[in-house]
Formats: structure tokens, sequence, C-alpha cells
């Protein structure tokens, strides 16, 4: 470091701090200056301040107390850009009547090549979208979703409209749990009616779901593939504890993309995605489901896996490099969102439940959100649309009512709480 | 190994461990402390090596402890930008708001609801960590009587928030002696801040969205001889604001932790709140601010200042800092067995659940809570909750017949009745098959054992 400071200068800063004699000051020259380095050095600290300061100098002997800085010292923030070698697949789900399908649109996630909305590194192709989710049978829910959704449980078609026209969902889950043997055991032919009702009463891509029993679901999730062919849907799924070889030749042969479902085992889903490259599933037909879990059960297991998986994808891990699918509505199975009391009598309380249960499906979708969840299937519409905004805003679409300009941020201080607005 | 270098070699095992290479990789993992090691500090000739080791141990992101006393909040501290990378260390600290306009008995009560607020999760009571002042009025006599009747109320760290030095420092005069954090200096008031700051010897904040300012206001404090800093980059609410809040928080944490830069190694502090500026609704607010809370929480934040104090926001803004922050090393899984819950006899009722820790934790909590003496026999499920090993085939009917038989289930309780949690109900009629026990199916949620053994227990005959 090469300021240089004129005698002037000097003269007057040892008035303005009364020095009479510098020790362990050389003067070289016209104008240099070195400061003495020794342990006995003898420059008041204020004035060793003030002459560091001047200098541009950026640190101070520790020894030397500071009394008085006059300018800022200049600093230029500079951070290095992230670069990785992966990129996730990019994956559209639904096809339109040009390719062979009747949606309306279609839904594209996937294509990063950074960590979810670090757009400072890589700009992220597509936003996550959300999928709210149907059933095919009336299901008990929690008090506070189940309002929404009191006047449609017996149709899975109206239902599945009214996530739509009501609820803005990108996509439809259509859930076929009657099918379950231990539940109402509805035939493979009927389920697949149902997938052909909610495809004809909504216009977005859709979702089938079996009834997660690993018997049946191979049996229900190819009839409902055939009567499904060409739109180009998603299969949830395929896992390792069943016979996932005949649900992704299904999805193969009729056109659709897999959904390869793993519990919290990042090398379980690697070894069932290669399984499915071996059977010919092509890679721009996978998502993958790492396992969702509810915030307070299991979350931090739920996103480190999922982070995991997203940064080892990006470091080159092809076996891992799809977009990730989270099925949110599980935050509902936290009792938190639900129960009317705590059950534990030491507990503050615990407030109505009713404001309990979307906070827990938000938190939840953002969480999985931040460590790489492209889809998210999600139950409460509040919940839903405010995921939505948040996943929207961090991506980068302009959303309409931005107020961030006109928002003094430093105000908060000064904020009063009881007339609820800023105060002038 | 660079850590091994610097340590007396002498296997002595005064730290616990056997040799000094064990204790070097221990703190490699920040799963002990260089003060175990004795001699390094005991004795004059390890002095320079246990001085340059201490250095080398700092972590990346700065400690810094505001309050004193048994709920003083250490923040900062972090190593590593993703937790499986090692841990997250000192978990966010969570300040809500009181202001100075506040009437008395309303402020006291908001403090004492705010420091005495807890809720039960996984073996432990969670808590809050400090209350933020807010000067609202501007004057700072009100401002030093609001912090006087706070600190009366409460020992919870303190945040004094105003931009005005002269308000700061009457706030500062009531508790100078317990290390509040000051919010904030800035562009315009730093140097009276940075005075405060010396003479009182107390943490401060900087405050600045423009980075290349934060960046200049954190040397300036620094090389003034200041080492408690905490940096706030502003959070804007809402459209790309937000999208750039997100991406300074972090920014400013990889260039502390990945380049190493020592000038914004400082512990984040995030303003959530600003989300009511934006929300006329009370409840919408609260959602947005959680949301903004969730982001900090999860991307680098150490600590935030909240407003909503409802349980909605309390208990889901703090379950998530527990879930972040808890070190991703600690085992998913208890090991299986036969426990006792209480006092059990032979009529008591025998309760199944997985090894997964959080549904082994919240059942027998549930148990033991609502004093229901009872057997808890907890199959090993490979660590996962019920409805995931029930969908997994990790809970099985055989492997619950192999649990009841290893642990002897059957030597323990008379009625030979086995109660399975309800969200595993449909592996009931295989379990009585295999078995040839009773299966019982209880609730969904083990919150609920108490009302259900009203109505089922004990079985009828």
């Amino acid at each position: 470091m090469e300021k240089k400071l004129t005698l002037a200068d000097l003269a007057r800063i040892l008035e303005q701090y009364d020095v009479v004699e510098l020790e362990d000051v050389t003067i070289k020259g016209e104008v240099e200056l070195e400061l003495g380095s020794s342990a006995g050095l003898a420059l008041p600290p204020a004035l060793a301040q003030a002459l560091q300061s001047l200098m541009g100098a950026r640190e101070m002997p520790g020894t030397l107390e500071a009394k008085r800085i006059e300018a800022l010292l200049p600093a230029t923030f500079k951070v290095a850009k992230a670069e990785w070698t992966g990129k996730i697949e990019e994956v559209t789900i639904g096809a339109t009547s040009a390719d062979g399908g009747t949606r309306e649109r279609t839904v594209t996630i996937g294509g990063e090549k950074s960590l979810p909305f670090y757009n400072f590194d890589a700009k992220m192709p597509h936003p996550p979208v959300i999928s709210v989710d149907c059933f095919d049978m009336p299901i008990p829910l929690a008090r506070a979703v189940r309002e929404y959704y009191e006047d449609v449980m017996e149709d899975p078609g109206e239902w599945a409209k009214k996530n739509v026209r009501e609820f803005g969902a990108d996509m439809v889950t259509i859930h076929l749990i009657s099918t379950d043997p231990t539940i109402k055991d509805t035939p493979a032919r009927a389920a697949a009616k149902t997938v052909e009702e909610v495809l004809q009463a909504v216009k977005v891509p859709i979702v089938i779901g079996g009834s997660g029993n690993p018997d049946k679901d191979p049996e229900v999730l190819e009839a409902a593939a055939e009567a499904a062919e060409g739109e180009r849907c998603l299969i949830a799924s395929a896992n390792l504890n069943m016979d996932y070889e005949r649900i992704a030749k299904a999805a193969l042969k009729h056109g659709h993309v897999i959904l390869s479902w793993t519990q919290l085992d990042i090398n379980a889903q690697k070894t069932l995605n290669r399984y499915l490259f071996k059977l010919g599933v092509p890679r721009e037909d996978i998502v993958i489901d790492p396992t969702t879990a509810a915030l307070g059960y299991g979350l931090d297991y739920a996103f480190t896996n999922i982070e995991r998986m997203r940064i080892s994808a990006l470091k080159g891990d092809t076996d891992l490099a799809f977009p990730i699918s989270c099925g949110i509505t599980n935050a509902w199975g936290a009792r938190e969102a639900w129960m009317k009391d705590s059950p534990s009598k030491e507990d503050s309380d615990w407030g109505p439940a009713a404001y309990r249960g979307q906070m827990y499906e938000i938190i939840t979708g953002l969480t999985l959100g931040l460590a790489g969840g492209d889809m998210f299937m999600m139950m409460h519409p509040n919940a839903a649309s405010t995921v939505k905004k948040v996943t929207q805003t961090l991506f980068g679409a302009k959303v309409k009512e931005d107020k961030a300009k006109r928002v003094a941020i430093e105000d908060w201080v000064t904020w009063d709480a009881e007339v609820g607005a800023l105060k002038k | 190994m660079e850590i091994w270098k610097y340590l007396p070699g002498t296997n002595c095992g005064e730290c616990g461990e056997k040799t000094c290479l064990a204790f070097a990789s221990h703190l490699k993992e920040r799963s002990t402390r260089l003060e175990e090691c004795t001699p390094l500090f005991e004795d004059e000739k390890y002095a320079d090596k246990g001085k340059q080791l201490a250095e080398l141990l700092a972590p990346e992101i700065r400690e810094i402890e505001i309050g004193v006393g048994a709920r003083a909040a250490k923040i900062g501290g972090e190593d590593v930008m993703y937790r499986h990378e090692l841990t997250f260390y000192n978990r966010t600290a969570l300040a809500y708001d009181v202001w100075d306009t506040m009437e008395e008995g309303e402020l006291r009560e908001r403090v004492s609801r705010i420091a005495n607020w807890r809720k039960f999760y996984v073996g432990e009571f969670l808590t809050l960590d400090a209350i933020a002042v807010r000067s609202v009025s501007g004057d700072a006599q009100t401002f030093a009587a609001c912090v006087n009747a706070v600190a009366e109320e409460t020992d919870l760290p303190l945040v004094l928030c105003s931009f005005d030095a002269k308000v700061l420092e009457e706030g500062l005069k009531v508790v100078a002696g317990k290390n509040p954090l000051l919010y904030a200096a800035d562009k315009t008031n730093w140097k009276d801040v940075l005075e405060l700051v010396k003479s009182y010897n107390v943490p401060v904040t900087l405050f600045s969205p423009d980075l290349d300012m934060l960046n200049s206001l954190a040397l300036t404090f620094s090389s003034a001889g200041v080492e408690d800093i905490v940096l706030d980059p502003g959070v804007y609410p809402t459209g790309e604001g937000l999208a750039d809040t997100f991406s300074r928080f972090v920014r400013i944490r990889r260039v502390g932790i990945e380049e190493g830069d020592k000038e914004v190694a400082y512990p984040l502090m995030s303003v959530p709140m600003t989300a009511w500026m934006i929300h006329g609704d009370a409840l919408d607010a609260s959602y947005w601010e959680a949301v903004l809370a969730a982001i900090g929480i999860i991307k680098y934040a150490d600590i935030m200042i909240l407003h909503s104090i409802e349980p909605h926001s309390l208990i889901a803004e703090r379950t998530l800092v527990e879930n972040v922050y808890t070190d991703p090393r600690r085992p998913v899984s208890v090991e299986p067995g036969l426990r006792e819950v209480g006092t059990p006899t032979e009529h008591s009722p025998l309760f199944l659940t997985t090894n997964f820790a959080l549904t082994y934790y919240t059942v027998e909590s549930d148990l033991s809570s609502n004093k229901i003496d009872s057997y808890l026999i907890v199959v090993d499920s490979e660590g996962m909750g019920v409805e995931a090993a029930v969908a997994g085939e990790q809970l099985t009917a055989e492997r619950i017949k192999e649990t009841l038989e290893s642990y002897g289930a059957e030597k323990r309780v008379k009625h030979k009745t086995l109660v399975i949690p309800g969200l595993a109900a449909r592996l009931s009629g295989e379990t009585e098959d295999v078995t040839g026990w009773t299966v019982l199916v209880g609730p969904r949620d083990s919150g609920r054992i108490p009302g259900w053994m009203d109505d089922n227990w004990p079985p009828e005959k």
C-alpha cells in the first residue's frame, strides 16, 4: 500500500492531536511515512487511527485503540459465481393436440444449472409448479382443508375442476386411493374411468397417483396409463418394493412421464433410476420423488436429502439429475397442523388449528423448494397460492402487486403497529 | 492432519481421548472443544501452538454473543454452506419486537408472553431467544423507560432498535451491563454509533442493502477495533426486492465461508417483520412474515426480528429453526426394544411404534405426559416413521411378530393384546393372523391416546 501523505497533512494532524514529538517514526525523503511496529510505539491511538485512515490502511495493529474515524473506509463487495458442471433434465408434462394429447397447456420443469433461485449463478429456467390434489373418494381431511372441498368430494371430475378454476392449480393430481384392497378395492378398470373423467373435466396436465399399495398399484397404474394414452401424464409412482417394471413399461408404451419414488435414501434413488434407464425409459420422462416429511416430523431429513441429491446432480451425477416432486400435503400429518390443542399440558397455547394447518403446509413447501423441489403436490388453496407466490418471486417472475420499490424498509423500526401502517 | 501438528502429541488422555490424533479428528468435526486439551493451555511450552491452533480452528463466520447469563444467545460461528457438510452450528436467534409507544401493562404482558413461551419437541422445550425494543416515539427518554420495563420483566437478550444514536444511548445506559445488540449503524449515523459501541463495548448491527456500503461499514468498524458485528443487508418483503434480498444473503455468506474473506464474515440479521409494511390484514402479514423468516432460517440468517407472536407463527418458525439446525449426524433411529412408561403391570396396554427417533419420542412423551402406565414396543423400521414404513414395508406383520418374540412381550402382559398405530391400520388383520395376538387399532396420532383409552381400554373380554 503506497498511499502518499503530504507533510502539510501530517502537520495538520499532529496539530489537531497536540502531538509535539513522534517516536519510532522515520520520515524518508519528502513525504513517505513508515510507522514503526515495535511494541513501544508511542503514537497516540487516535493519531495512529487518523494516519491509517488517511493512508487507506485496511488493518489496524490490534494494540491501537481508535477514537474517531472521519470517513468510511472504501470497499467493494465482490463474490465469485458458483460453476457447476451438471444440468438437471428438463421434463415436460402434458401434451397438447399438436403432440397427440388434449391438454390446453403443458408444464415444463427442471433444466437448472444452479441451486434453486440462485439466478446470480445461472438463471433458473422454469419456476416450480403446483399440482393440487384430488381423490377418487371422500377422504378424512383436517377441517381447515375440508371446508374447501366438501361440495366436490363425491365427484373427482368436479373436484379437479375446482382445483383449476378456483384455486389456480397448474396441474391436478388424481389419487386413486379407493383401489387399495384394504379400502374399497376398486377395480383397475373403474379407476381408469375416473382418470378419463378427470382428463375431460380439466385441460391442465395431470398426475395419476395410485393408492400406495405395492401389490395393486402396478395393475391400477397400467390401466390408467392406457386410458390416458398420449396425454403425457405423470404416473405416480414406481418404487423398489413393487413391480416397477410393469408400471415403467406402461408409461413408456402410452407416452407418459414416470415418477421414481424412494424413501429418504440417495443410493436407493440412484438404483431405481438406473433400473428405469435399463428398461429404456428416456431421461426426459423421469421425475423423482425422494420423499417429503412435514415440518417438525423429519423435514430436516427430507430437506438435506433433496439438497444433497441436487448438489450431486449439479456436480455431474447424472443418476440424480432429474426434476424433483414433493408431496407437500404430507404436512397435514403433523399434529400441529390439525389438532385442536396441544397434547402436552405444559405447552403454551397452540391457538386456532385453522391458522396452523396452512402454515405447516406453506413452510414445508417453501423449505423443500429451497432444497431443490420443482413440483409441489398441495392441498390447502391459501397454502398453494402462498407457496406459488413466493417461489415465483424468488424465481424472478414479475408479480403484479409488487410494492417493494415503495417500501422504505429501514422504517420498520418506527412502524406503528397500532395503526397497522407506516408512520409518516 | 494439520490440527494434530499443533497438539502436544503426548497422548496423555486428559481430553478423554486415547490419542492426540483422535482428539484432532474430533476438533475437526467440532464435536469437542480445544479447551479439553489442558496441557495446551497450562504448559508454557505449548502456549504458542495453542494460540495458533485456536486461530486455525476459529469458525469462518465470527461467533458473537448477545445478552448475559443463562439466556445469552450465541450467533454466527458457522463453517459450512450446507448442513450436511458438517452441521449448522448456532441456531438462528429469534427476536420478537416490542415498541416504546406501547402502554406499559400491554408491554409487560407481551414481554412475558415472549419470554415464557414454550413448546415440547423431541424430548425438550423449545423457547424463544430475544426481544427487540423499537423506538417508535423517537424520544430518547420514552425509549429508555421502555427498555427499563422490558429489562425488569425478562433476562432475555435485547436488541435496541433506532437509527438515532442519542436514543440508542439512553437505552444503553439502562442495560449497559447486559450486552444488548445495537440496531443499527448505517451510512448516515455510523460515526455516532461507532462512538457508542466503543464506549459501551456492545455488539452492533450494521445496515445497508448496498453491499459495497455494507462492506465499507464493516471494514470501518473492524478497523476501529470493533469485532462483535452483525450485518443486516435489508429484507425487502416482495417482488424483485425479495429476490435480491435472497441473493444478498447467499452471496455474503459465500464470500465469508467459501472465499475466506474476513471483511464480511459476520453473523447476518434478517428482518422478516418488513412483511407487515405491505399487508393490511394481520393474518396475511403473519403468513408472509413466516415465509420471509423461513427463507432466512434456511439461507443464512443468524438472528432475525419478527412481529407476530401468534401461536401459529411461533410454533412454525421455532420448529423450522430446530429442524434446520439439528445436527444431521444425529442418528435417525433409536434402539428397538420393549420400553416401560411409568410403572406398568401385566394389565397395562402394550403400544407399538417404530424406531424413527422423532416418532418414538413423540409417542413416549404422549404416554408419559398423560401418565399412562404402559409398555411401548419399538420395531426396527430402519428409522422410518409409521406411515412411510408401512408403505415401504419396513413395518410388516412379520416384523411385528419377530419383535414381539425377541423382546419377550408375551411374558410382560397377560392380555395378549397389541395396540398398533392408526397409520398402520392396514396391517391389523395380517398381524393377528401371523402373531396370534389380538390387535387393536389405535388413533392416527398418539396425542389422541388418552381419549382412545377411555373408549377402548381395558378391552372387552
